[in-house]
């Protein structure tokens, strides 16, 4: 995918993509070990998709990215800081999307764009405003500002989530499920905004999803999360004919009604 | 054992929180929307149900004191009994059982449910510290309101009472009677210790509900198991608290 660093428009100053780097990460919840010596590197500005299995562990790899677990073993450098330290989240600007949204239901969609520039100071309320207004108006939402987050549909809600996201003129996007419980051509619209974020804003881009539409169509690269390894790392094109028969089964499943997969799945 | 470290973990946290919350104290000017808010929600919204419930209170003081206080001849001296156990015990453990009912058990369920839908951990990628916007606000809301709705429970209870005592047949004291004992064997120390008790209380509930609140973890069932626990911890807490505070301040 073409890449054409330009300065965020929400930023005064340079915010250059940050590179991610995870080296020999595991993790245990309890006697669980959900995450087994997993290792790779994310450059800067570039679309990387983690797929899997559910509770392959990949919303627990991206909740390390971002801080918001501590690894058992192992460590994930930010732009070169150590993720699990508060004091990277100061330096780095990175945010996160949720599966659900997670927008803040008690403000409205407007204020929720605006609690991240308002806490840190980073405008007067006109600049916020004008902030606030372009990242909706980029995502189409200019006249859901005053809406409440549960009067959004599904697809309404991801896309505030995004534009929150990208008020906070981000180095690093991580998106956790950003297609799931939507229509395909609303998937289809998500992926093109996430590839548009970063041909424009050169922003790293990292996209947890089941999606295989998305994986091929965006991606630079797709690491695949399999029982908390990862099984298999590489391009798009690469994907398309694997030569591990359990990312294949995993990318390219086959209905079988007469031998059910469920079947084998009870013995 | 598991019991145990749970309650010392609980303790830990809790105090945790109350350093991280207090370290920003500087940003409260900056949060005065959210401040004059949590005093609306603390104060203004529970003053009607405090007032009730005083009221009721310092009536039934009344008239039980009048019941055994007229067999020995001192029933005159209601006005002191309503009046000192209004201002040094009723008045702020009840208001204190109300805030931990009304405004613990709300805070819990609305701080569990930002937190088990990822709210919480959205302000944490944000950079903005839970304990600055969702906790600071709230704990300087309640060190204002609680005096007032203690001062207020007193007052009403006060009142409660002489009107009982005036209309009871068997006590039949005139308002002026009952308020010139109560204010003869009554001193400022006794309404401040209340006040002091109030503010101690008040602090302890909403620290501890925020606590309990944003350590939820699971779907939306441990929200309501947060909720009783907040609710329950913060009965315990007060009582066990009105025991220490009141020998403390003996």
């Amino acid at each position: 995918m073409a890449c054409s660093p330009t300065r965020n428009p929400f930023s005064h100053t340079e915010s250059p993509a940050v590179g991610v780097s995870i080296e020999h990460l595991s993790k245990k919840f309890g006697s669980m070990q959900v995450l087994k010596d997993i290792s790779f590197s994310v450059d800067p500005g570039e679309i990387f998709v983690l797929m899997g299995p559910s509770g392959s562990g990949k919303s627990v790899l991206l909740k390390h990215i971002v801080g918001l677990e501590q690894p058992t073993a192992g460590r994930v450098l930010v732009d070169g800081r150590d993720a699990s330290l508060e004091d990277t989240r100061e330096h780095v600007h990175m945010a996160l999307v949720f599966q659900a949204g997670a927008l803040f239901n008690s403000l409205s969609v407007y204020d929720n764009l605006a609690l991240y520039p308002r806490e840190h100071q980073v405008a007067d309320e006109a600049g916020i405003r004008e902030k606030v207004m372009r990242a909706l108006q980029i995502l189409s939402l200019e006249n859901a500002a005053q809406k409440s987050p549960s009067e959004l549909s599904g697809g309404m809600k991801k896309r505030v989530a995004i534009a929150r996201a990208l008020v906070m003129e981000p180095q690093l996007m991580l998106y956790d499920e950003p297609t799931s419980e939507l229509d395909p051509v609303m998937s289809a619209t998500i992926s093109e905004i996430i590839a548009t974020l970063k041909d424009e804003y050169h922003v790293t881009t990292i996209v947890v999803s089941h999606d295989r539409e998305l994986a091929l169509g965006i991606a630079d690269r797709v690491g695949i999360l399999m029982g908390g390894e990862l099984v298999s790392l590489g391009t798009p094109a690469e994907l398309k004919t694997p030569k591990d028969p359990r990312v294949a089964e995993f990318l390219y499943p086959k209905i079988d009604l007469k031998n059910p997969r469920f079947k084998k799945l009870e013995t | 054992m598991n019991q145990i470290t749970a309650i010392l973990e609980g303790i830990g946290s809790t105090i945790q929180l109350l350093f991280r919350a207090a370290s920003y104290t500087p940003s409260l000017w900056r949060q005065r929307a959210r401040f004059i808010d949590q005093c609306y929600q603390i104060g203004y919204t529970t003053l009607p149900i405090v007032a009730i419930l005083s009221f009721f209170i310092g009536s039934v003081l009344a008239l039980q004191a009048g019941y055994s206080m007229s067999n020995f001849g001192a029933k005159q001296f209601i006005g002191s009994l309503v009046g000192l156990s209004m201002a040094r015990e009723l008045g702020p453990v009840m208001a204190a059982i109300l805030l931990a009912g009304r405004v613990g058990s709300a805070i819990a369920a609305e701080l569990a449910s930002m937190k088990v839908y990822q709210e919480v951990d959205a302000l944490v990628t944000m950079n903005i510290p839970p304990a600055k916007i969702l906790v600071l606000p709230r704990l300087a809301a309640v060190l204002v309101m609680m005096p007032v709705l203690a001062i207020i429970a007193d007052l009403v209870g006060w009142f409660g009472g002489a009107i009982i005592s005036k209309y009871t047949q068997s006590i039949a004291i005139e308002p002026e009677a009952y308020f010139s004992v109560l204010r003869r064997f009554m001193v400022f120390k006794d309404v401040l210790n209340g006040l002091i008790k109030a503010e101690v209380f008040g602090f302890a509930i909403v620290l501890v509900c925020c606590n309990i609140g944003l350590n939820t973890r699971g779907g939306p069932r441990e929200i309501g198991a947060s909720v009783t626990k907040a609710v329950v911890v913060s009965l315990i807490l007060i009582l066990v608290l009105d025991y220490f505070v009141t020998k403390a301040l003996m």
